[in-house]
């Protein structure tokens, strides 16, 4: 890529936000049209929590304390397996390319599609989690400071997962590595959630824990895009 | 002037000739200070009045902790050069580090499970430091199994160095979230122990170690960005003058 064609005028409207918006209903009406890839997503989500009791004890008061970790670990693999399509049909096909060309700063763009990514992905596992944990003996008063914690927590490991998938870009056995990288960056996410949903279980105040859990996805929105831009921009070379 | 000396670093045969000048000037003061410490922590220093001759452990444990988290620095600023000055030896540094780094990462696990044997009663103990130490060496894995996936070395350097920055950053966030976590789980372990209060002939071996380690690791690091350079630079003219 070479730096002029950066500056060089392609289309008329040069406004950043109609863009963002246009990226956001595309992607939007692709899966109004193909639904099958978030049905997945989510009936991965089910079937791991459903295998817990099948593997653990049926006890609904031995479920009740495993429950936070259960809907978070299988909240992060719903959202892993779904990111590894987050940026490759959009490589493939050059739309990232012509993102590169068009003049608007990348990272504003990836951002967008993380947002609407999030919407597809981390939202419906969030409103299904409350539901989940009513199987597993958690009181469906709950709901409201889980259905918090995992939007929060689902929002930050989209934008860490951006980042991960801008890597591993183009690689052939992109899946496994994915998790990989993006784990290990998760484990903070995954500890305040947790613990928020914990508290929230126990009937105990989870405000600290969201607000760290909040923190971190104001950190994650700042930052993750950039990084995804400049790890989008080498994977594209 | 000025910037020239930090620019002739970029010249691979000026480093390649620097990094084997230097070598034996990291290499003997390391192998002297980790001789030395070995002896003064094994023998000369007391025995723990709570832990007995167990505390020795804490000679190598300590360290390699210790080393390891300063090697991800290490290699996470060495990637970020690359990526800013875009200077290919920057990232040969880079890449020489990962491999050390998990290693004394694993060590100080390994070390750490072995001191927890007798102390705790069991070998792994959701310790919020352990814990946090073993996120690094997934971060160490994770790193060289990017570059292992990418088979174009630039793009391989610059996509490792994005993670090796993501990573720095999240560093510090992991390793205080971990200890949050186990602070409210359960009682601090009895892994407290005051830095300050231990004794001379203690605390002397563990710092020279600590010496001892990190010059240890410079001459390592030398050896193998040596070894990276005759890798990167193989069908470079100049190769052939130095090896013949």
């Amino acid at each position: 890529m070479s730096e002029g064609l950066h500056t060089q005028e392609v289309s008329r409207d040069t406004r950043l936000l109609p863009k963002c918006a246009a990226i956001v209903v595309r992607d939007l009406q692709l899966l109004v049209r193909r639904p099958g890839q978030m049905l997945q997503i989510l009936g991965f989500f089910v079937v791991v929590t459903v295998l817990f009791p099948l593997g653990y004890s049926p006890e609904l008061g031995k479920l009740r304390l495993i429950a936070p970790g259960v809907l978070w670990v299988g909240a992060l693999l719903a959202s892993l397996l779904a990111l590894e399509g987050l940026f490759r049909d959009d490589a493939e096909d050059g739309t990232l390319e012509q993102w590169l060309l068009c003049g608007q700063p990348l990272a504003a763009l990836l951002l967008a599609k993380t947002a609407v990514h999030w919407l597809l992905t981390g939202l419906p596992l969030t409103v299904l989690a409350p539901l989940l944990a009513v199987t597993l003996g958690v009181s469906i008063e709950a709901a409201p400071g889980i259905l918090l914690a995992l939007g929060l927590g689902t929002l930050a490991l989209s934008l860490i997962g951006s980042i991960a998938a801008g890597l591993t870009l183009g690689l052939r056995r992109g899946g496994v590595l994915l998790s990989l990288l993006s784990l290990p960056l998760a484990v903070p996410v995954l500890i305040f959630g947790a613990r928020a949903t914990e508290l929230v279980i126990q009937g105990d105040s989870p405000t600290a824990a969201l607000y760290l859990l909040a923190s971190l996805v104001v950190l994650a929105i700042t930052l993750a895009p950039l990084a995804a831009a400049a790890a989008v921009r080498i994977g594209l070379e | 002037m000025g910037w020239a000396w930090f620019h002739r670093f970029g010249s691979p045969p000026h480093l390649y000739r620097l990094a084997g000048t230097l070598t034996p000037w990291f290499a003997w003061p390391a192998a002297i200070l980790i001789v030395g410490a070995l002896y003064l922590g094994l023998f000369v220093a007391p025995p723990d009045y709570q832990q007995g001759d167990g505390f020795r452990i804490i000679y190598v444990h300590a360290p390699s902790a210790w080393l390891a988290v300063m090697i991800y620095a290490v290699m996470a600023i060495a990637a970020g050069v690359g990526l800013i000055w875009r200077m290919k030896v920057a990232h040969a540094v880079a890449v020489s580090c990962a491999g050390v780094g998990a290693w004394f990462t694993a060590v100080s696990l390994v070390t750490g499970m072995l001191w927890g044997k007798p102390m705790w009663g069991t070998y792994w103990v959701w310790d919020p430091r352990l814990t946090a130490q073993l996120v690094l060496l997934f971060l160490f894995l994770g790193y060289m199994g990017l570059r292992s996936g990418i088979e174009d070395l630039g793009r391989a350097d610059r996509a490792s160095a994005v993670l090796a920055l993501v990573g720095v950053i999240n560093l510090p966030i992991i390793r205080y979230s971990v200890e949050w976590w186990n602070s409210i789980h359960q009682a601090p372990s009895v892994m407290k122990m005051d830095q300050p209060s231990m004794p001379m002939e203690m605390l002397a071996p563990l710092l020279m170690m600590l010496l001892g380690f990190s010059l240890y690791f410079g001459a390592v690091l030398l050896v193998r960005v040596r070894a990276e350079i005759l890798r990167r630079e193989r069908s470079a003219a100049w190769i052939r003058e130095v090896l013949s």
